[in-house]
């Protein structure tokens, strides 16, 4: 399913003496089973936009489309239960979000406020506890007696759980540890891939960018800056430290070797590509020396 | 609930902006008191006065001051519709059993109108124009003599400040946990009352588990930077009684004193 902005601008508290414009022309497009990362400086408006997508919050002028769906200023908040349906939405420290007394409970609540029935509910709570990679005695617990990373999977499931189309992600591995990360950065990869979501993720972490993403978008101050490939996007390394976003950690290194006298075709990404770079460009004795040691 | 104006303050520096809280707290309360000394055309007309010149003086528009009346409209007009038609005295100009339309009536109508609308311009004011927490120190400040009665004024003072300082923090998480049960397709504010009530379920667990966990990690950063109890400290915000506060009183004395005179 694929969402497209057209002139999409967005102010809070719109008519009182506190409003703010947060977004200003926003057009883009999310095209479908793409895995979109969506950076920018913080303030810059990546949430307020991400709500927009699944009709959270309305443009104040514009139109987003989604599906077959569009949201104008003057649509009515009827009816939406479809477009949240296939639009999941996992917000910023979504174990805040846990409320049953079992983790089966929480996770089925999403599908039975769409209708499915008791028993089919929990038995997606079972395969999306399952999915998540938490362990099945997991389903009768208390979703509070978790640890912060188990909560967080089980709030991820319980979004999951409905099915969704679309998977929008705001900065899901905020706050966890590297294996944490590197598991739910695994988990999406494979949704994505195995049942051809459409991802949206937010994220300050360049690498998750370059590893996953294949379609960037930077915000800046409320509005669109640059929008394309990765490997397009961190070509121009001071441009984005100029926005205090960086790059990833392998591309700064390569840009530093490129002044000491390497030559890249175009800055690599990740240590694959970098290491791919490099080793023609070494000294043969260089490279088949440290065997001999 | 971003509409709310009550409470909200306006940051400025005019001559009411930088009146010492207490002062002003204690300026309203009085004020309140006093606005039952008019009892004539010509007593509210200058409390009218009196009232618009304090908005004037605080530099912040005459609407904000408005739409703090518009919550309360249906109270107001509730009791003003009370006094008008089931006062008698004066020429009756119709009736129809009890409910009489009388020229007393009327004229009390206005005047309790006049009333609400004169106490909720100044409460504005004070709340517009004063930071929460200078309201808070002020309220300290003034419970201070009730020590002698052991009333634990720290304490309370204590909570109060922290009180202040979560609303807007509790406001936001309010509506992110709201905004992710929508997404999980909860309708809030839909259905009928049962229905909505079961809604808020979603909404109120989440944030007392929240809220509780914020007060461990809100104690534990207290104590481990050396909070002991409010006896004994000393205080960053010290509040400074200027100049402009002695003729504020002065302003509430004379009118006091044109009050009196003036009242039938």
């Amino acid at each position: 399913m694929g969402i497209t902005f057209q002139d999409v601008a967005y102010t809070y508290q719109a008519g009182t003496p506190f409003e703010s414009q947060a977004l200003h022309d926003i057009n883009l497009t999310i095209a479908d089973q793409s895995f979109t990362a969506i950076i920018g400086h913080t303030g810059s408006g990546k949430s307020t936009l991400v709500q927009h997508l699944n009709a959270l919050l309305k443009p104040t002028s514009g139109t987003v489309t989604i599906g077959d769906r569009q949201i104008t200023p003057e649509t009515n908040n009827k009816n939406l239960k479809p477009l949240r349906q296939k639009v999941g939405m996992v917000f910023q420290f979504p174990e805040n979000q846990l409320f049953e007394e079992t983790v089966a409970k929480d996770i089925a609540f999403g599908p039975m406020n769409f209708g499915m029935s008791a028993t089919d509910a929990a038995k997606k709570a079972a395969e999306m506890l399952d999915l998540v990679g938490l362990p099945a005695e997991l389903l009768e617990r208390s979703p509070f007696d978790l640890s912060g990373g188990q909560m967080r999977r089980v709030a991820i499931a319980g979004v999951l759980a409905m099915a969704p189309e679309v998977l929008i992600l705001d900065e899901p591995t905020a706050g966890l540890d590297p294996a944490g990360r590197r598991e739910i950065m695994g988990m999406v990869t494979r949704l994505h891939e195995q049942q051809k979501l459409t991802v949206v993720l937010i994220t300050h972490h360049m690498e998750d960018v370059a590893n996953y993403a294949d379609h960037v978008i930077v915000m800046e101050h409320g509005t669109v800056a640059k929008v394309g490939q990765p490997s397009e996007i961190f070509q121009d390394v001071e441009w984005l430290q100029k926005r205090q976003l960086g790059v990833p950690e392998t591309t700064e290194f390569a840009a530093r070797l490129q002044k000491r006298g390497f030559k890249f075709t175009r800055l690599p990404l990740t240590e694959v590509e970098l290491a791919a770079a490099l080793l023609p460009q070494l000294p043969r004795e260089a490279v088949s020396q440290p065997h001999d040691e | 609930m971003n509409k709310l104006l009550f409470g909200r303050f306006i940051p400025g520096n005019s001559v009411i902006h930088r009146l010492d809280p207490r002062n002003k707290l204690l300026l309203s309360f009085y004020y309140i008191g006093i606005i039952f000394l008019a009892n004539n055309w010509l007593t509210y007309l200058v409390l009218f006065l009196f009232t618009i010149l304090a908005v004037r003086l605080s530099n912040i528009k005459m609407s904000f001051f408005i739409r703090g009346v518009r919550p309360l409209i249906w109270l107001i007009l509730f009791t003003v519709l009370l006094q008008v038609f089931f006062t008698r005295g004066g020429t009756t100009y119709w009736s129809w059993g009890p409910i009489v339309l009388s020229q007393f009536g009327i004229v009390n109508g206005v005047y309790i109108f006049m009333r609400f609308v004169l106490i909720i311009f100044m409460s504005t004011l004070l709340t517009l124009t004063t930071p929460p927490l200078s309201l808070a120190d002020a309220i300290e400040a003034i419970l201070k003599p009730l020590r002698i009665v052991h009333f634990p004024v720290y304490e309370v003072a204590l909570m109060l400040s922290i009180a202040l300082r979560f609303v807007p923090t509790l406001m936001d998480e309010t509506e992110k946990i709201m905004n992710a049960q929508r997404a999980r397709g909860v309708d809030f504010g839909e259905g009928n009352i049962f229905q909505q009530m079961r809604a808020v379920v979603p909404l109120l667990i989440p944030l007392f588990v929240s809220s509780f966990n914020r007060a461990e990690d809100l104690a534990t950063a207290m104590e481990a930077r050396g909070y002991q109890g409010g006896e004994g400290r000393s205080k960053y915000r010290i509040l400074t009684w200027r100049a402009a506060d002695n003729w504020a009183v002065i302003a509430f004395v004379l009118l006091t004193g044109i009050l009196i005179w003036l009242r039938a």
